[in-house]
This record gives C-alpha cells, sequence and structure tokens, in this order.
C-alpha cells in the first residue's frame, strides 16, 4: 500500500516539470523580458535605460538558460530559468512585480478563501445529495421531472446572473447583509453567508443532476434487485444501500477537487471583495502583475497533482483490488 | 458593385463548421447506426423544439457573420472608396436599431429619457424635466394617453403577423412533404396523424409559432421604440444583445472545432498503439489538465495583449483585431477543453480495439491508419458529437465569465460578456439601470437552455445506455 501511494507521488515529479517549463516558455519565450519591461514601463518615452532598469530590479536581466558570464554551478543557477521557475519548487515565489513577498501574500489570503470555499464544498454537497436522493427516491413521477427541469434551467442560467442578483436582492433591496467585504475572525459571518448561499445555488443544477444519474446507475445494478426481493422497504434500500454504494464515486470525486479549494472561486470573491486567493489572481491579472500568475499555475498545478493522489488512496482504500496491481 | 466583401478568419470557419454539418446531412447512411440515432432525434419533442430555437439562433449568427465594407458616396473622378468599417448583412437588416442613438439611458419601450435635463420652454421658461427621445415613440403626440394604445396595438399586430407566418411557413412545409411523398394535402395530415407517436409535429408548430410571435411582435415594437431601452450612450440594447449572438455561437462551436483533430487523433493513437505513444499522450494531457484552466486562459490572454501590442503592423483594421483576439481565444479554450474528450476516446478505443471486427481486419493485413480510421472512428462519432454539443453551453457561459476577468473577447466587441460587465456598474446607479443585464441574461439563457435541452436529447438518442453527465 505504502509502495504504492509513494510511486504514485513519483508519478507527479515529471508533471510538475513539465507545467513549470511550459509556463516558463510561455511567459519568456513567446514574449521576451524586455517585451514585458516596456508593457510595464509604458508604451509612450520608454527608453533603453529604463527598460534596463526595470529588469534589473526585477531580475530580468540575466540570460535565460545558460550563464556565460559565470563559472561552475552558478553558470547554471544565475538564470531567469532557475532563479524564476525551478526556485519554485523550494516554494520560493520571490516577489511580484510591485515588490512584494508573494509566499506572505499567498498565507495571509488563504484564509478567507478557505472561509468561503469550506462551506460551499460541505454544504453543496449535502444539499446536492439530498435533492438527487429525493428525486431517485421520486423517480419517474412528475416530482422527479419537475426536479430535472428545474437543475436544467439552474445549470442554464450564468453563474454571473446569481452573484449580481443576489447582491441586489439581499444587500442593496432588503439589507440583510452587506454588499461585499470581509472581517477577520468570527465576525466574518455577515460577509461570508451570502457568497456561500450564492455559490451554492449556482452550483445545484449540475450536482443534482449529475448525483442524480449515480444513484440512478446504481439503482439498476442487482443487489438493489436483491434487497427489494427480500422485502426491504424502498426508504431502506435507498439509504441503506444505494446511498453507500453511490458514495463511493460522489467521495472519490470530490476528492479530486478538495485541494483546489484553497485556490478559492475568481468570480465570487472579486464580485463580493474577500481578500483571497481568487482575487488575487484577479488582481493580478488585471496587473499585468505576470509573477503572481506564475507563482499562482504553479500552486494550482501542485494541489492538482495533490487532489490525484489523494484520488488514488480513496480508490485504494474503497477498492483493494487497486492495492495489489 | 457598391460594396466589397470582407471575410474574417472566424467567417471562413464558421461558414465552414456550417457547411461540413449540411454535408454531413445530406449523405444518407439509410442502415447506418447513426441514421438510427437521427431518426431517434427528430422524434423527440424535447429535440425538435431546442434545435428550433438554436436554428434562429444559428441563422442570426450567419447572417452577422457575412461581411462587407460599404461604398462611400462616390467623388467625381476618383476610383470608388470603401468605408473603413466593416458591417454585416444583420447590420444593413438591422440598420434603424443601429443608427436611432438616443442621448444616453432610456427604459424598455420608452418615451422619454432616463435622466433629466434643463429645457427651455418656448415662453423662456427654464424646466427640469425628462426630454422626449429622439426615435423611441417619437410618432405619438401625446405620449401620456396614446403610448399604451399604441403599445398593445403593436403587440396585437406583431403577434397576429407572427401567427399567420408560422401558417404561411407550415402550409409551404407542408405542401412540400405532400409533393415529396407524391400524395394529396388530406392523405399527408391523415399519414401525419397517423405517426402522431413517432413526428412530434404539434411540438414543431407550437414552437415554430411561439418563435415567429416573439420574432414579429419585436420587430413590431423595435420599429417605433427601444424594446430593450438604450444604453449609457444611447445605443439600442435590443441591437447590442442580437449582435453577441454571433460572439457567443462563435465561442462555442470554434473552440471545438479546432480542438477536435487533437483530441480524435490523439485519443484513438493513445487507445490503439498503446506502449510508449500512449505514455506521451497521457503525460501531455495530465500536464495540461493540472494548469488551472482559468490561469492558462488568462495567461495566454495577457501574452497575446503583450505580443498584438509589439507587432501592431499585423492587424490593419479594428474587426480584424478583434476577430484575432477571438480566434485566439478560441484556441486557448480548446487547449484547455480537448483532455476530457481525449481521454474518453482513448478509453473507448482501448476497448474496440480488443473486438473481434477489429482484431480480424488487423489478421487482414489492413493498415494501423486505414483501421484506425475506417474501424475505429466511426464507432467513436457518436461520443465526439455527444461530447461537442453537450461543450457548447458551457463554452458560453464561459465566455461571460472571461470577459468580466478581462480575459474575455476584445472589449469593443459586442458580447453578452461585455455587456454584463459594463452594466455590473449600472446596478450600482441610483435609480438602477436594469435592461442591458435583463436583456444580455434572458439571451444567454434562452441560448444556453436551448442548447442544454438539445445535448440532452442528442445524448439520449445517440448513446441510450450511457451515463448522463
Amino acid at each position: 500500500m505504502m509502495a504504492y501511494l509513494i510511486r504514485r507521488l513519483f508519478y507527479a515529479v515529471p508533471i510538475l516539470l513539465g507545467v513549470n517549463i511550459l509556463t516558463f516558455l510561455l511567459f519568456f519565450v513567446v514574449n521576451t523580458p524586455d517585451d514585458m519591461a516596456r508593457m510595464h514601463v509604458g508604451r509612450k518615452h520608454v527608453t533603453e535605460q529604463a527598460i534596463t532598469q526595470w529588469k534589473v530590479e526585477h531580475g530580468y536581466d540575466k540570460p535565460l538558460f545558460y550563464n556565460r558570464a559565470e563559472h561552475g554551478v552558478s553558470s547554471l543557477t544565475d538564470t531567469i530559468f532557475f532563479n524564476k521557475s525551478l526556485r519554485m519548487f523550494a516554494l520560493d515565489f520571490g516577489a511580484s512585480d510591485d515588490g512584494r513577498d508573494i509566499a506572505r501574500e499567498i498565507k495571509t489570503r488563504a484564509g478567507p478563501s478557505l472561509a468561503i470555499a469550506i462551506p460551499v464544498f460541505v454544504l453543496g454537497l449535502l444539499v446536492n445529495v439530498s435533492f438527487a436522493l429525493m428525486m431517485v427516491f421520486f423517480r419517474a413521477t412528475y416530482l422527479d421531472r419537475l426536479g430535472v427541469v428545474t437543475a436544467v434551467v439552474l445549470m442554464s442560467i450564468s453563474g454571473l446572473f446569481y452573484i449580481i442578483a443576489g447582491q441586489y436582492f439581499f444587500a442593496k433591496l432588503w439589507h440583510l447583509v452587506p454588499i461585499s467585504g470581509f472581517a477577520a475572525g468570527l465576525d466574518s459571518w455577515r460577509f461570508v453567508l451570502l457568497p456561500v448561499l450564492v455559490s451554492i445555488v449556482a452550483g445545484m443544477g449540475s450536482g443534482t443532476r449529475w448525483y442524480r444519474s449515480i444513484f440512478l446507475e446504481e439503482m439498476s445494478k442487482d443487489y438493489v434487485r436483491t434487497a427489494r426481493a427480500k422485502g426491504l422497504s424502498e426508504w431502506r434500500v435507498l439509504f441503506r444501500h444505494v446511498l453507500q454504494n453511490g458514495m463511493i464515486p460522489i467521495l472519490t470525486g470530490a476528492v479530486v477537487v478538495l485541494p483546489l479549494l484553497f485556490m478559492g472561486s475568481l468570480l465570487t470573491e472579486s464580485f463580493f471583495g474577500i481578500p483571497g486567493l481568487g482575487s488575487y489572481v484577479i488582481d493580478a491579472i488585471q496587473a499585468q502583475d505576470f509573477a503572481i500568475v506564475r507563482a499562482m499555475v504553479f500552486i494550482g498545478s501542485v494541489l492538482y497533482i495533490f487532489g490525484l493522489w489523494l484520488t488514488d488512496i480513496a480508490y485504494a482504500w474503497a477498492d483493494p483490488r487497486v492495492r495489489l496491481s | 458593385m457598391s460594396w466589397q466583401p470582407v471575410v474574417l478568419w472566424t467567417d471562413a470557419l464558421i461558414f465552414s463548421l456550417a457547411g461540413l454539418i449540411l454535408f454531413a446531412f445530406s449523405r444518407k447512411h439509410p442502415h447506418g447506426q447513426l441514421h438510427d440515432a437521427w431518426q431517434r432525434l427528430i422524434q423527440m419533442p424535447m429535440a425538435v423544439a431546442s434545435g428550433l430555437i438554436l436554428l434562429v439562433f444559428v441563422v442570426i449568427g450567419l447572417l452577422d457573420s457575412l461581411h462587407y465594407r460599404p461604398q462611400l458616396p462616390a467623388q467625381p473622378g476618383h476610383a470608388p472608396q470603401y468605408s473603413v468599417e466593416v458591417i454585416s448583412v444583420l447590420d444593413t437588416l438591422l440598420q434603424p436599431l443601429r443608427e436611432h442613438q438616443e442621448k444616453t439611458y432610456s427604459a424598455p419601450l420608452a418615451t422619454r429619457l432616463y435622466v433629466k435635463e434643463t429645457m427651455v420652454q418656448p415662453g423662456g421658461r427654464v424646466l427640469r424635466d425628462y426630454p422626449r427621445l429622439q426615435f423611441g415613440g417619437a410618432s405619438l403626440l401625446h405620449p401620456q394617453q396614446d403610448w399604451q394604445r399604441d403599445v398593445t396595438n403593436r403587440i396585437m399586430r406583431g403577434s397576429v403577423i407572427g401567427v399567420l407566418f408560422a401558417a404561411l411557413l407550415a402550409a409551404v412545409g407542408a405542401g412540400l412533404l405532400a409533393m415529396r411523398r407524391k400524395c394529396g394535402l388530406g392523405a399527408l395530415y391523415r399519414q401525419l396523424l397517423g405517426e402522431n407517436n413517432r413526428l412530434p409535429w404539434r411540438t414543431a408548430l407550437t414552437t415554430l409559432t411561439i418563435l415567429s410571435v416573439v420574432i414579429a411582435v419585436m420587430v413590431e415594437l423595435a420599429a417605433a421604440y427601444h424594446v430593450f431601452g438604450t444604453d449609457k450612450v444611447g445605443l439600442d440594447v435590443l441591437y447590442n444583445s442580437v449582435k453577441s449572438i454571433r460572439t457567443g455561437l462563435l465561442i462555442g462551436t470554434l473552440t471545438t472545432l479546432i480542438m477536435l483533430p487533437f483530441a480524435v487523433l490523439l485519443g484513438i493513437s493513445a487507445g490503439y498503439f498503446g506502449g510508449w505513444i500512449d505514455d506521451v499522450i497521457q503525460y501531455i494531457y495530465t500536464t495540461l489538465n493540472a494548469i488551472p484552466s482559468v490561469l492558462l486562459i488568462a495567461a495566454a490572454v495577457l501574452l497575446m495583449q503583450v505580443y498584438m501590442e509589439a507587432h501592431p503592423a499585423l492587424f490593419d483594421s479594428a474587426a480584424a483585431r478583434t476577430d484575432f483576439r477571438l480566434l485566439f481565444l478560441c484556441m486557448i479554450l480548446g487547449v484547455t477543453s480537448w483532455t476530457g474528450l481525449c481521454r474518453l476516446l482513448r478509453g473507448e478505443t482501448l476497448k474496440l480495439r480488443e473486438l473481434d471486427y477489429v482484431q480480424a481486419a488487423r489478421a487482414f493485413g489492413v493498415s494501423d491508419w486505414r483501421l484506425m480510421w475506417r474501424h475505429i472512428l466511426p464507432n467513436l462519432y457518436h461520443l465526439v458529437l455527444i461530447s461537442v454539443v453537450m461543450d457548447f453551453s458551457g463554452l458560453v457561459l464561459a465566455e461571460a465569465v472571461l470577459s468580466y476577468l478581462g480575459v474575455g473577447v476584445d472589449p469593443a466587441m459586442q458580447s453578452w460578456g461585455n455587456m454584463v460587465n459594463t452594466a455590473r456598474l449600472e446596478m450600482a446607479r441610483e435609480p438602477v439601470v436594469w435592461w442591458p443585464l435583463v436583456a444580455a441574461f434572458s439571451l444567454m439563457f434562452t441560448l444556453v437552455l436551448a442548447a442544454n435541452l438539445f445535448a440532452d436529447s442528442v445524448r439520449d438518442a445517440f448513446d441510450p445506455h450511457g451515463r448522463q453527465r
């Protein structure tokens, strides 16, 4: 078991290296540091000197891969590729283009992101699974059909609409919660309430439909027929057997996204003014701060691969055959 | 010639896609598996209803993709000059909407502006009031008394025209069908009644009537009013949101068109060859999947902006610039979204490879490529089709989100995302300006809902046993 997991963990190394090289190519070879400097200094009155100075200040003045001016190891380490890309493996993200330490920013911003993402994840899962179970219980009746139609309608509404409508009615018109903002500690519940509610509603359509189809698939299996044949009530079949078996694909599916909760939600955070990682990314995109975008791409892929690894664990735990192969 | 055709890259692609679809429809395989699926599809009421709605959107989008430059007023002694502005056939059809520009905001169907202005009365008195609109309800002498009657009249007239138009279409359709089946109308009617359970022609007629009534009422109202009001600079919101249809359609279709060859080729090769080829392809898509897609899109779009700023000479007109940006967005969206289909096709190919008929073909010495092309690919068509229609609605929604983030289509291009983006600030205004938002969301909702319902039907028709997504 241990050996299996460690082997799976080693698969992550080439993938992360691939992500790293890809982002490096994207950010430094497709566009040279000169282009970047020119954009940041401003298009007008660009002097050679200003560009060079910007590059020196931000450490972009070195060769890309191989530094001929240095000797020995430092001819490889004193390069942009090493300093800006490879160092991320040691979680050293350097400073953003406006001079702040990216690692510290990320640490302080992870909290607010999680304050939204965890309730959305847990409550969303509960709500979606309950609705899905209810629809399966009343399957092939008008209630079920109504549920499916509602789910499709909910799915077809843009996520932006939920946020804007929620803010307009709950905050602006009825003054139930503040429109946006965040507070530290327990005070934050007032600010968290609406984003969480909106995110859950926005995810309900696709979530409910997906879980319903999982449960329906379970319903058509042999063990359900056996359970019915031995005289169990429909209620018991659903909750004792279908729910428990259906939870395996649901939970393994949920585990993948678990680490990505750290990244927060771009839209929700930016609309509700929550100082999390999602709004950090948006600010970086709007300020065209490539250092932050690069760091977040790397973190995102680390978390994704971590999620894959957790899924492996979950499968191995749920299905003994995987452990042996 | 009083106009000069302009073919943008996206125009060329969208028309070749439309041609491809028509070609696929026209080639008949009366005994094929897909033929049965198509038969099943057109027997589903939901598919017919949503398909008709989608058809209206597609026609609008295609009309909006026929671009040209109008000729400027001729000056004697000079060669004819063409306008710098590139406009489409749809623009010409909606000419009045495009040109009836008010001063600033006005509410839907309003006759007066949404903001007060200082006006000087004929007697010299200075008055602060809402001024009359230049075009909206301009024909009314006394808006307060006449407005309601006029609007009701127009709605009634529109409905009648709509119903008549639908009846005309249905009659023409029935006539054509009767001619093809070489029978009289009465016999056709009995046939249709007999096939009552198979072809959902009642649903088709109802949808057709509703659609033509809605369109006719819109046209009637738009002739004298701004149906969805006007925006900050006084442009008609209805015009803007109709123009956005093309953007949404392009994002939804071109993205898949661009990614499809890669997904199909790599997916089949990975499943068919196995070994190191499989490893490499799996590595590629896991790596691409590992990068958060929004960030990859954002990074790529930012870098493209840098590139476009560094090479301004490559893009000669504003239309070419926005077009390039749209195409690039489709490409990068394609890069982030092909992995799902690729993995699906790989898994299915793994299964197909072991089947007897493939083994038999291989034993006959059929080459690998021919095997993949003749024997495996046709059995994957339904998966490709399902994933294409399933992805469409998600991509339309994604466009709005990306435009809001500032990494979507060009800000100068009409799109629902851009409309929502500007409307967001208007919601904070006092009094609230809500109509651009409602217009953008309702059109987007209609398109996405129709696409979702159609996708569900396609999936049910082509893959009856497949798991729902």
